[in-house]
């Protein structure tokens, strides 16, 4: 598997060494220590994946996962320092798909990374309906109402991951194996997140979701009911 | 397993939290209590038990009640003397005058030439003619009549008689003449004692007579004296005008003594509130500042003692404020470095860990010391990162940086799944952890991840100290808590460790290595986790018997916790003696089936003879765990060679061996205890 990936970090001997691994498993590592110049190498780059740490000189990678965010769905996973519930959030809520809590080992970051960058190779052709809500799986489409939503690949498997089987309810747990391909579930925040941002897309009023309803205690699930 | 290890600079935090939480409480609590005032509770009380209430609370009801009950005491003793002079004045002058009229009347009749005539010649309308010349009118110098009774205070000249006793003849009266209601009776007492005295004497009585303007008798003062040799004069005086004025007097003082007392009162309830309103006013600013607004500040006017008092609360206040602003500075600051200490050791921390990864994987490739050197990096850098992360999560406590993540969950769920790890470990060392959870889901608003830390951490102190014995797992709800504790039947602890077990780094023998690597921390931080949730984390324990680690939780956030769902200590909860309990504990369905396979093997090998028969009908029990714990508690074997007969079990280690195949061993541990029997 070969993917182009984007390192944005300021700490030259972390970003070396990251640069070591990723090339050791067969990827092409791009770095950028400057949060301020990092959307311009990134669009050089077209990069597969984004590893961005949040604490960077110049814009903070917060801004920077934002304006990422703003013009491509590329998978980004977060480098931070901070594991508290307020700054893990935040990264996610800017718009990152995951992210690894320092310090972290090199598996750890390869398994992850592989992770964001597997794609079912082929799909079988298959649309999925929930609520006004269709998806083309092949085509890696969402409408609502006949109208194209624009949903990132991870939000995307979330969403195809609730709709293959609606009405059943998902844990959080088994979520974040599906959809992150965690083994042993970590964080919870990472489905709680995400599934609001898809919420802010999909539903029509993301305070009284109809496509992904919560079950209080369990989990979530697909369709109302 | 009994000397301390504390760290007391680590203490700064503990300090600080409790600076910033008791300060404000402590600085309120002493202004409550010099002011004493009413705070505003309205409950439906009955008006006597308000009353009361009111009473103890206000200091402003207190007084003016004093005051109204002292002034009015002090008015009507006042009020009755000076009445008491009045009226014994009014009454002299009534009789002196009295005496000069009646004088006047014996004058003139002394010098009335026919009244030294006897009875005899003297006729009824001469008698009468004299009668009214020795009335009031007759007294006067200037010889106007004027009709008696319509002036107050004019004397009626009663009667000019002639004793009975003398003549046997009725008294002639001038009652008719001088407006008597019928006709008037004198006093006896009084006749008596005129006729006894001698002439001109004048004798006094207060009496009532039946006057024509009233039939009723009217108060007065009636006074008799003899003149000549068989002639008696009699006067009444009626009091009607000096009892009016009396009346309007008293009258008078009645609403001069009502409005004083009164307007003391209100003079009190003035003053009162002068000083009243001001202690009022800090009682408030004491609780407003309490509850936190820390800007509370009082008028300060003048410079009297309530000046004072308001400039000393203010002073107190901002010194207050100025002590909290510092520790919250100072809490800012130490989170702000822990903030930092996170990133700036975290990120080379990770370039080290990556760095020994990539090595790690090529030792293959170097020289038996590099790579044996590539392998201790790698194994040191995990315990490194364990002890700073849990370094950075006591910090992050002590800057009161924690926040709570609560969400409903499945605190049985949350047990099954945190006890992974500790399950691996306690099979390696061929015990087992036992569950013992309720049929139904135990929902609580927990931190899933705080929640599952904890339970880690109890479990994995469990394994070390368990000395491989059985783990069990026990996990119950009521209406407002969730409990789970967590038993070992390890080396346990003397008394009063139980409180040290969550001090930092403590170790309850610092001789002995710590097999399994923990940090130190672990139980630390669980109870800085469990008083997150507003829970409760309780150690018991007991040498040789093991501990019990008891974790209480509110099931909603913010839920009070009056007990808990678990006892804490084996004792209370009857496991370890009592058989019945333990064949109804173990009989539950949802026991899992491991657990039942493990019976009795613990104490398979334990002296047969030892044992007596009560504690055998517990060892045929599906857990050897309640055995072990029967056997403590009844005292049978001794603590030293129990906990070592343990340790050195020959056959102990094929436990671990068998350990994934619980349900082999189990049988043939049943079948030894069966021997025994």
């Amino acid at each position: 598997m070969k993917g182009r990936v984007l390192v944005v970090d300021d700490d030259a001997a972390l970003a070396e060494m990251l640069g070591i691994v990723l090339r050791g498993e067969g990827f092409e590592p791009t770095f950028v220590a400057d949060g301020d110049r990092a959307m311009e190498v990134f669009r050089e780059s077209k990069p597969d994946l984004v590893l961005l740490d949040l604490m960077l000189p110049g814009m903070d990678g917060i801004d920077v996962c934002r304006q990422i965010r703003a013009e491509s769905g590329v998978p980004i996973v977060m480098l931070t320092a901070k594991s508290d519930t307020v700054d893990v959030v935040l990264g996610l809520e800017s718009g990152a798909d995951d992210y690894i809590v320092k310090p972290f080992q090199s598996k750890v970051l390869i398994a992850r990374v592989r992770a964001r960058l597997r794609r079912t190779d082929d799909p079988a052709p298959e649309t999925l309906t929930i609520g006004d809500v269709t998806i083309d799986v092949a085509g890696h489409a969402v409408h609502r109402a006949g109208e194209p939503l624009n949903l990132t690949p991870l939000e995307f498997d979330l969403l195809v991951a609730l709709a293959r089987k609606p009405r059943q309810v998902f844990t959080r747990e088994v979520l974040l194996e599906q959809v992150w391909g965690y083994r042993h579930a970590a964080d919870t925040r990472l489905v709680n997140v995400h599934v609001q941002r898809l919420r802010a897309k999909i539903e029509k009023d993301p305070e009284r979701p109809e496509i992904v309803v919560t079950v209080r205690g369990v989990g979530y699930k697909a369709g109302p009911g | 397993m009994s000397r301390a290890v504390g760290i007391t600079g680590s203490s700064y935090g503990d300090w600080l939290r409790r600076a910033l939480r008791e300060w404000p409480e402590a600085g309120a609590s002493w202004l409550r209590d010099i002011s004493r005032t009413r705070v505003s509770q309205t409950r439906p009380q009955r008006w006597p038990r308000q009353l009361g209430d009111r009473w103890r609370r206000s200091l402003q009801l207190r007084v003016i009640t004093a005051t109204l009950v002292l002034s009015a005491v002090v008015v009507s003793v006042l009020g009755y003397f000076l009445m008491q002079r009045f009226v014994a004045e009014v009454y002299a002058n009534k009789q002196k005058s009295a005496a000069n009229v009646v004088q006047a009347g014996l004058t003139f009749a002394s010098q009335t030439p026919i009244f030294e005539k006897g009875p005899s010649v003297l006729s009824g309308p001469a008698m009468s003619k004299l009668a009214t010349q020795l009335g009031p009118a007759g007294a006067t110098p200037n010889g106007i009549a004027r009709p008696a009774y319509a002036q107050g205070g004019n004397p009626y000249a009663l009667e000019v008689t002639l004793p009975t006793n003398l003549q046997g003849r009725p008294a002639f009266s001038g009652g008719a003449v001088w407006g008597f209601y019928g006709k008037p009776v004198l006093p006896p007492e009084l006749v008596k004692a005129v006729t006894s005295s001698k002439v001109s004497s004048q004798k006094f009585v207060w009496t009532r007579m039946p006057l024509q303007a009233s039939p009723k008798p009217v108060p007065g003062l009636l006074v008799g004296a003899k003149f000549g040799s068989f002639y008696q004069l009699y006067y009444f005086f009626p009091l009607a005008a000096e009892q009016a004025s009396i009346a309007l007097i008293q009258r008078t003082m009645l609403l001069v003594g009502l409005a004083v007392v009164f307007l003391l009162a209100a003079v009190a309830w003035l003053v009162t509130r002068w000083v009243v309103v001001p202690v009022r006013l800090a009682a408030y600013g004491a609780r407003r500042l309490s509850a936190g607004h820390l800007n509370e500040r009082m008028d300060v006017r003048g410079s009297d003692e309530l000046a004072a008092l308001a400039a000393s609360f203010n002073e107190m206040a901002a010194s207050l404020q100025e002590k909290l602003g510092e520790l919250e500075d100072l809490s800012q600051v130490q989170r702000q470095f822990v903030s930092d200490v996170s990133h700036e050791l975290r990120t080379p921390l990770t370039t080290i860990r990556i760095a020994a990864d990539v090595l790690f994987a090529a030792k293959a490739e170097m020289n038996p010391a590099a790579s044996r050197s590539a392998e201790l990096l790698e194994s040191q850098l995990d315990r490194f990162e364990s002890l700073l992360t849990d370094l950075l999560e006591i910090s992050r406590y002590d800057a009161n940086a924690a926040t709570l993540d609560a969400e409903p969950a499945d605190v049985c769920m949350i047990v099954r799944q945190s006890a992974d790890v500790a399950q691996q470990l306690a099979e390696r060392r061929g015990a087992r952890i036992e569950f013992r959870l309720p049929a139904e889901p135990c929902i609580a608003e927990v931190d899933k991840r705080r929640v599952e830390r904890i339970l880690r951490n109890l479990l994995h102190n469990a394994v070390e100290h368990g000395e491989n014995k059985d783990i069990v797992v026990t996990v119950a709800a009521d209406s407002a808590a969730a409990a789970v504790s967590v038993r070992d039947f390890g080396v346990g602890l003397a008394p009063g460790e139980d409180e040290l077990v969550f001090d930092r780094f403590w170790r309850a023998d610092p001789a002995r290595a710590r097999t399994l690597g923990g940090t130190g921390l672990g139980l630390a931080i669980a109870l800085e986790d469990a008083r997150l949730h507003g829970g409760w984390l309780e150690a018991w324990g007991e040498r040789a018997r093991g501990c019990v680690f008891r974790l209480t939780l509110p099931r909603a956030v913010g839920g009070d916790l009056h007990g808990s769902p678990l006892p804490l200590s084996p004792d209370q909860a009857g496991i370890d003696s009592d058989p019945l309990v333990l064949a109804d504990l173990s009989g539950r369905p949802q026991l899992p089936g491991p657990a039942l396979a493990g019976t009795g093997r613990a104490h398979a090998r334990l002296p047969g003879e030892a044992l007596p028969a009560d504690v055998l009908a517990t060892d045929v029990l599906p857990s050897d765990l309640i055995a072990s714990d029967a056997l403590a508690a009844s005292g049978l074997s001794d603590d030293g060679q129990f906990v070592d007969g343990q340790a050195d079990r020959p056959g102990h280690s094929h436990r671990s061996h068998s350990g994934s195949d619980s349900s082999a061993a189990g049988p043939s541990g049943g079948s030894e205890v069966a021997a025994h029997g």
